[in-house]
């Protein structure tokens, strides 16, 4: 039954609510993407926004590209994406400052007037051609309930017809690797330093703590990383707290949130 | 139901994502958006498959897939060498070719 009902693309009616419930979600998502602050956040948007065109995809009965939409765009793309991100630093925000007075305004302008530029072409062409639906194409037809599939037709099209492009395809994969190897590649030119150099050097330099790091604080109610620890004197030992919690997000706890948070535990008792 | 609502939502989806590249300074981000508008232009091809009743427009949005893929490839693989050159991926910060 299920077959049947990717082959067909579902009943009507169940299309219509699984489009007027994805669509604005869809909408929304890419709103999201354009103007979400933090780039992990337009990433998972943007992941959200290729799971309902998978959907969609169901409903239009190619199931073959809902299942490659869902493997490569959001598994594979997706997932590159966000390495990437990591890489490069989620706290990279973007900048605020216009380098072109007046981009955003016309940016804006730009994409509203191409919109209704759109909307009106596919207004004004569509009820000139009426759906033939893929039923002759892959089934399911009257005399066949399950037909051929849509996976089968898609590989016949694609090793007859369009063989040549398949091929032409791996190239292009097999240069795409290349590729990204040779951009990631980076020529050493200077000899590897060892651990053991690093070190030396780092004592020799003094100043530096010789010692390994203290760890986060441990208090009664908390003993996460964010926590600094409390020196003899009770003022913070900030190297206890992780670099880049303190510098470049803020978060690390200081003495007097704290010590509020354990006066607002004590306080009922 | 009729497919046209999924020609103005791949139309609505296809403006969204070239605002973001418009508007966006972050190289990756910008990229993304790219990924949205491929992504709206497959939904049109799959309707326009529909509509015609065969399945070329499929197979081209099966391909338009692969060739996003090794797309992606080579441009985050951009992204990060222009990063560790310039310590940034605003598309700002890329200027040494304009003056």
């Amino acid at each position: 039954m299920s077959t049947a009902i990717l082959a067909a693309g579902g009943a009507p009616a169940h299309e219509a609510v699984v489009f007027w419930i994805l669509a604005p979600i869809a909408v929304i998502g890419a709103l999201g993407l354009v103007f979400a602050r933090s780039a992990v956040h337009a990433a998972v948007l943007l992941a959200l926004v290729m799971l309902s065109l998978a959907a969609f995809y169901t409903a239009e009965a190619a199931p073959f590209l809902a299942v490659v939409q869902v493997v490569v765009y959001t598994g594979a793309v997706l997932m590159l994406f966000l390495f990437v991100l990591m890489l490069v630093g989620v706290d990279s925000a973007d900048s605020l400052v216009e380098t072109l007075r007046g981009q955003r305004i016309a940016a804006t302008l730009v994409a509203l007037g191409f919109a209704v530029l759109l909307v009106v072409a596919l207004a004004g062409t569509l009820d000139s051609f009426k759906s033939v639906g893929l039923a002759g194409a892959q089934g399911p037809t009257n005399g066949d309930p399950v037909g051929k599939g849509n996976v089968v037709a898609i590989a016949e099209l694609l090793f007859s017809r369009y063989v040549f492009a398949f091929e032409a395809t791996s190239a292009l994969l097999i240069t795409a690797g290349l590729g990204a190897m040779v951009l990631a590649h980076r020529e050493r030119t200077a000899p590897r330093r060892t651990q053991r150099e690093r070190m030396l050097e780092r004592v020799a330099r003094g100043g530096a703590q010789l010692a390994p790091l203290p760890g986060p604080g441990v208090y009664a109610d908390h003993d996460a990383v964010d926590t600094p620890a409390l020196l003899p004197d009770g003022s913070l030992a900030l190297t206890s707290v992780p670099e880049y919690l303190q510098i470049s997000r803020g978060q690390a706890r200081d003495v007097a949130a704290v010590e509020s948070a354990d006066r607002g535990l004590e306080a009922p008792r | 139901m009729s497919p046209d609502y999924y020609l103005y939502l791949s139309a609505v989806l296809f403006t969204i994502g070239a605002l973001g590249v418009l508007i966006r300074r972050n190289a990756i981000v910008v990229f993304m958006c790219v990924e949205l508008m491929l992504n709206a232009v497959n939904l049109s091809l799959v309707t326009f498959a529909r509509i015609n009743g065969n399945l070329d427009g499929q197979i081209i949005a099966f391909f338009v897939m692969v060739v996003a893929a090794a797309e992606v490839v080579i441009g985050l693989a951009i992204i990060m060498s222009i990063f560790r050159s310039r310590r940034s991926t605003s598309v700002d910060d890329a200027n040494l070719l304009k003056y």
